[in-house]
Formats: C-alpha cells, sequence, structure tokens
C-alpha cells in the first residue's frame, strides 16, 4: 500500500514537472508603460491591459505582464527587471525616450523583438527597436484644420495650445498647413497646458478679448471641457462649434450624440498600444513581416463612426 | 494757537494710524487696474472684473487659510493636492447614490467635503506638532499622499459628477448671484471677514501671530503653541474644503491635475498681500488683495496684443516682484 502511494506521488510529481517544461516553453511579451497620471496616459493603462487579456485568450500559453512607472528612471529599472523574468519581446511607451534608450537597447541586444510606441528617441531605427507605432501629431492639426476650413471657411478661430514642447509645435504646423489657402483667420494662440482650468480661464478671457468668436480649436479634449463650461457661462451664440482632439468618452459622447457645440474630434488613441501590442504577437506567433513604423492616422470621428471609437468604461 | 497745534497733532496722528503696510497692496492693485485699462478698454468692463474676481476665488480662499498657517510661522505645501482629494471624494460621494433626494444630498455632500477638509488640515496638524516634523516636510509628504489618492481614487482619469440633477442643482454655487454679486465673491467676502474677526479680535488670533513672532516667548508666556498651530493647520483645511464647495459646480470633474501648483499661488498670494514669510504678522485682506493681484496679471497678459505667449511666465514673474517693491518704497517712505 505503502509503496503503491510512492509510486503514486512520484507518477504525480513527474507529470507535473513535464508540465512545468511545457509552461517554460511559453512565451512572454512585457508591457513597460507610463503610470497614469493624467487622462490620456490613464487611457494607455485601460487599454494595454485590456488588450493584453484579450493577447492571453487568443493565444493560450502567451503571457503578457503590464507594467506601469511613475517617471523615466524607474521605467528603466522595470525594463530591467522585465529583462530578467525573461521575455520574448518587449512593448515600451517611453515616458521620455532619450533616458530610456539604453535600457531599450540592452533587450534589443539580447534578441529580443522591441517595439517602441508614440514617443520616438532621437535615433530611431532598427538598433534600438522592431517596429514603431506612432500617432500622428502633425495629422491631428491638419485634420482639424481642414474640417474648419471646409466647414467654416470664413471662421475667425481661437486657438489654445498645450504646452511649448515639440509635439504641439508640431500640431500647430499641421494646424497652419490644414487652413492654408482658406480664408479661415487665427484670432489668438495661448496656453492652455493640457488643463481644463488654465483652459477655462484662457476661454473666459477671450471671449472679454474679442467680440465675434466663430471656432474654437483647443486641439484637446480635457481642455475642451474647460472651453465649453466658459462658453456656457458667457452665454455667447457666436461660437458655432468646438474642436477638441485625442478622443475621450466624453467628447466621443457628445459626437456621438450630435452635440452642435461638438460635431467632431480628432483621434490621438491611447489605444494604439494594444495596436502594437497586437502586432507584437503577430511576429511572435504568426511569422508575419511587421519590423519598420505604423503611423496611425488622426482619423476625424463624425457621428457616424463614433462608436468604434467609444470606451465607456476607459477611464479616459 | 494752540488748537492749531492740537489739529495739527490730530492731523498726524491720522495719517500714522494708516497702516501704510496694509494699504501697499491695494495700492499695487490700483496700479494694475491702470495698466490694465491700458492694454485693452474691454479690461476695465464688469463683466470681465466679476470673472476675475470669480476666478480668484479659490486661491483668494485657500490663501486665507494660509495666512493663518504662516502667520504662525508654519507653511502648507499640499493644499493643492488637498483640493484635488476634498473635491474628488466630494464627486465619488454624490456619485454614490446613497440619498435620493437631490438637495439632501447636496446638503450632506457640502459637510462631508468640509469635515474631509478639517480631517485632511488635522492630519497636517497632527504630523507637523505631535510628530515634530518640519512644516515643509510634513507637508510635502501629505502633498504627495493626497496627489497619490487622487490619481488612485480616478485612475488617473477624471471624476466627473454623473447625476444632471444634481449638477444643475449645484451649478448656481459658482455661477449664480446674489443681488448681482456673484456667489464666490460673495464667499471671499464672508470668508475673509471671518477671517480677520478671528485673527484680530479673538485671543486665538493674538496667540497665533504670539506664536509666529517667536514660539519659545510663547510658551514661557502659557501658550499651548502646538494647539495653536494645529487648529491653524484645521483652519486650512477648512478653507481649501471651502474652495472646493466653488471649485466642483463650475466644471463638475476633477482630474490627476486638478489644483497642481496652487499651492505655490496661495503662499504668493499671502506675501504679496503683506503677511511676512517668516511668520508673526497676518493681513487677511492683503491676502485676497494679493489673491486677486495674481489673477489679474495673468488676465492682462491675455487681453493684451503685444506681448507673445511664450514670454508671459517671465513677465508674470516681473509684475510680481514690481509689486512687491512697490510696496516696500510706499513702507519705506512712512
Amino acid at each position: 500500500m505503502r509503496k503503491k502511494l510512492l509510486g503514486l506521488t512520484v507518477a504525480a510529481l513527474a507529470l507535473a514537472f513535464a508540465s512545468a517544461v511545457q509552461a517554460q516553453e511559453t512565451k512572454t511579451i512585457g508591457v513597460s508603460i507610463p503610470a497614469a497620471d493624467h487622462g490620456w496616459t490613464a487611457g494607455v493603462v485601460f487599454h494595454a491591459e485590456r488588450v493584453a487579456k484579450l493577447l492571453m485568450a487568443e493565444h493560450p500559453g502567451l503571457n503578457v505582464i503590464v507594467k506601469t512607472s511613475p517617471d523615466p528612471a524607474t521605467q528603466a529599472n522595470a525594463v530591467q527587471d522585465l529583462a530578467v523574468q525573461g521575455i520574448d519581446a518587449l512593448v515600451i511607451l517611453p515616458s521620455d525616450p532619450d533616458p530610456l534608450v539604453n535600457a531599450i537597447k540592452e533587450v534589443k541586444d539580447a534578441g529580443k523583438f522591441v517595439a517602441i510606441v508614440d514617443r520616438a528617441p532621437s535615433v530611431n531605427d532598427g538598433t534600438v527597436r522592431d517596429l514603431y507605432v506612432a500617432g500622428n501629431n502633425p495629422a491631428l492639426g491638419e485634420v482639424a484644420g481642414k474640417y474648419i476650413a471646409e466647414n467654416t471657411p470664413d471662421a475667425e478661430v481661437v486657438v489654445i495650445r498645450g504646452l511649448p514642447i515639440p509635439i504641439d509645435q508640431q500640431r500647430q504646423d499641421g494646424f497652419d498647413k490644414g487652413i492654408a489657402g482658406s480664408n479661415v483667420k487665427i484670432l489668438d494662440r495661448q496656453f492652455g497646458n493640457w488643463n481644463r482650468d488654465d483652459a477655462f480661464k484662457v476661454m473666459q478671457d477671450y471671449l472679454t478679448k474679442y467680440q465675434k468668436i466663430d471656432v474654437v480649436w483647443c486641439q484637446d479634449d480635457d481642455m475642451a471641457v474647460g472651453v465649453l463650461e466658459a462658453i456656457a457661462q458667457s452665454k455667447r451664440t457666436d461660437i458655432k462649434y468646438v474642436v477638441g482632439g485625442a478622443g475621450s468618452k466624453d467628447m466621443i459622447k457628445k459626437v456621438m450624440d450630435g452635440d452642435s457645440m461638438i460635431p467632431v474630434d480628432v483621434l490621438y488613441p491611447p489605444a494604439m498600444v494594444g495596436t502594437a501590442m497586437e502586432m507584437t504577437a503577430a511576429a511572435l506567433y504568426s511569422q508575419v513581416p511587421v519590423s519598420g513604423t505604423y503611423t496611425i492616422d488622426a482619423t476625424l470621428i463624425t457621428k457616424e463612426n463614433a462608436a468604434n471609437y467609444y470606451f465607456p468604461d476607459s477611464p479616459f | 494757537m494752540s488748537v492749531n497745534e492740537e489739529a495739527r497733532d490730530i492731523r498726524r496722528r491720522s495719517w500714522r494710524d494708516v497702516d501704510l503696510r496694509a494699504v501697499a497692496p491695494f495700492a499695487a492693485l490700483a496700479l494694475l487696474l491702470v495698466v490694465g485699462a491700458l492694454v485693452n478698454p474691454n479690461f476695465i468692463g464688469m463683466t470681465n472684473l466679476a470673472n476675475v474676481a470669480t476666478r480668484s476665488a479659490f486661491i483668494a480662499i485657500i490663501a486665507v487659510g494660509a495666512t493663518f498657517v504662516i502667520s504662525s510661522g508654519d507653511l502648507d505645501l499640499s493644499v493643492g493636492s488637498m483640493v484635488a482629494f476634498v473635491a474628488s471624494v466630494m464627486i465619488l460621494f454624490m456619485n454614490s447614490g446613497v440619498i435620493a433626494d437631490p438637495a439632501l444630498m447636496l446638503t450632506a455632500a457640502v459637510v462631508f467635503a468640509v469635515f474631509v477638509g478639517g480631517a485632511c488640515g488635522l492630519a497636517n496638524g497632527l504630523i507637523t506638532t505631535v510628530g515634530r516634523i518640519e512644516p515643509f516636510i510634513a507637508t510635502l509628504g501629505t502633498m504627495g499622499i493626497y496627489r497619490g489618492l487622487t490619481t488612485w481614487l480616478s485612475q488617473g482619469g477624471a471624476i466627473t459628477l454623473r447625476e444632471p440633477e444634481l449638477q444643475a442643482l449645484y451649478r448656481p454655487a459658482y455661477f449664480g448671484s446674489i443681488l448681482g454679486v456673484p456667489v464666490p465673491i460673495a464667499v471671499i467676502l464672508l470668508v475673509t471677514g471671518i477671517a480677520a474677526f478671528v485673527l484680530y479680535r479673538t485671543r486665538y488670533g493674538r496667540h497665533v501671530v504670539a506664536v509666529g513672532s517667536n514660539s519659545d516667548v510663547a510658551r514661557y508666556s502659557g501658550i499651548a503653541v502646538n494647539r495653536v498651530r494645529t487648529i491653524a493647520f484645521v483652519i486650512q483645511g477648512l478653507c481649501v474644503a471651502i474652495a472646493v464647495l466653488l471649485y466642483v459646480p463650475r466644471l463638475g470633474s476633477t482630474s490627476a491635475t486638478t489644483g497642481i501648483l496652487w499651492e505655490l499661488q496661495a503662499i504668493t498670494a499671502v506675501v504679496v498681500g503683506g503677511t511676512a514669510l517668516k511668520g508673526g504678522a497676518g493681513r487677511v485682506w492683503g491676502t485676497i488683495c494679493g489673491a486677486f493681484i495674481l489673477e489679474l496679471v495673468g488676465n492682462i497678459m491675455l487681453l493684451s496684443n503685444f506681448i507673445s505667449e511664450y514670454l508671459i511666465g517671465a513677465i508674470q514673474g516681473s509684475i510680481i516682484i514690481i509689486a512687491m517693491l512697490v510696496q516696500r518704497s510706499l513702507v519705506r517712505k512712512s
């Protein structure tokens, strides 16, 4: 009896060992993203976790580890920790790309698949990453500019900028390109710091400064919240509509519902981290070539297509 | 002749009675109003000035609380994060729907927010006094805690008031007006009036100033120094809660970036208003004036047509320094 039991135990142990060996043959994707410190990064965290679940359901044996880090130094450590755990691929949305480039290179040099999302380091080629998934900042401005030029060709527009950093400038240049050749006139450009309260103040002051404003372009859905509130308070009716950007659930809901003040939104989706994760999984499993740069369009969200971009459960 | 002398004496005394240090911030304010009117004729319109005064309400009310903390020789760096935290839990409370009747719910939420604000202030006070930690470090710590809790509660996104009925009921608290005076301005005046009474006319107020000028002397005179300092932090917390009561109805939502750097604006308002940063003297009305000056500077920048948007920060800084210099020169003349 005792012998039998022993034999059973040994058999069970052997089985467990065998399955453990099998488990080691599974693949792991490490995902490193900034911690949720404002709306857009909160969306990144939401979509990274959502797509991780989808991928793990789709590929049994695939393990996706999502790590969030509040600053570049912590993120560099997180990347190293992921590498130590043993990953087959790294998807990273760097909080600040240049300080992180060495940590990323280490993973790449170890022969792993590396995908960088949204923010590119100054040297952004095959030595650093296999895949680069980018949003399109110039297009975000251009799409908004074109929409305004087509729908209100003689509009007088006030612009609320974000912070004085390169991607804000790219959006502004794109906007100027979008309205080029039309009669659209820019009355003013001021910084709203991508902050609702600051945008409220700037809009209040615009309303004092200009007796007639046709359109507000504030390139960000968070700031649009403050802008709408300032317009409502002034009871002014000359403002025809407001164009934001990014694709927050509140603004997309307004587009879906046909709100006349928010007729459209321009996409700069936090879900792009999911695009990179899906393409990375494809590289690992489907033997399809995905190396290169993939730029996501700044899609114009209208009432017709809004439902595709609406995530009521997302924090953003 | 003797009558003449007496008259001169009275005149001299009444001139001396006017404390120039207290008047100076108002002189700086008057100067800014003139500059503003020159920059843009719309500036001096009632709508614009009312907008600016209303907008300054948050910083002004927080700064009234900061006047107490600073007068008692302490510093509170956590107020900006505290605004975000108190506002977030207040909105979450209203979204929870534990009370069906909107009016009752709103009342409960107001009481709840004031309670949370007071508790946050008490925590700051106890850490500083009982824990004997420098207020700079103690409130730097709680600043991180309140901000982190807000980010966690909102999962990094926004916390928005969902009930439209509550929103409609609450909106007038920021956008409404009493006898033509916007509600926030009325609240500023009320809060400042009470604060001025407490600081200048009560025993507690005199204790605050005594502790701030020299806490050892105050202790030897039998003042419960730690209690005075802790209560100052609680007053600060209550003021933050009152600011939140005005903040929530404006946008009906908070995010992880709500109230960022407000602590520095509040401290600047207090100092521009004539309160010494090293403690020992408090000027509540000056603080209000300081908060108004800060908001006006931004407003003038925006309304002007000739200042590059890239230079606004530099010019704001210069104007604050010039305002302080104007004050100094007035005080020296006296």
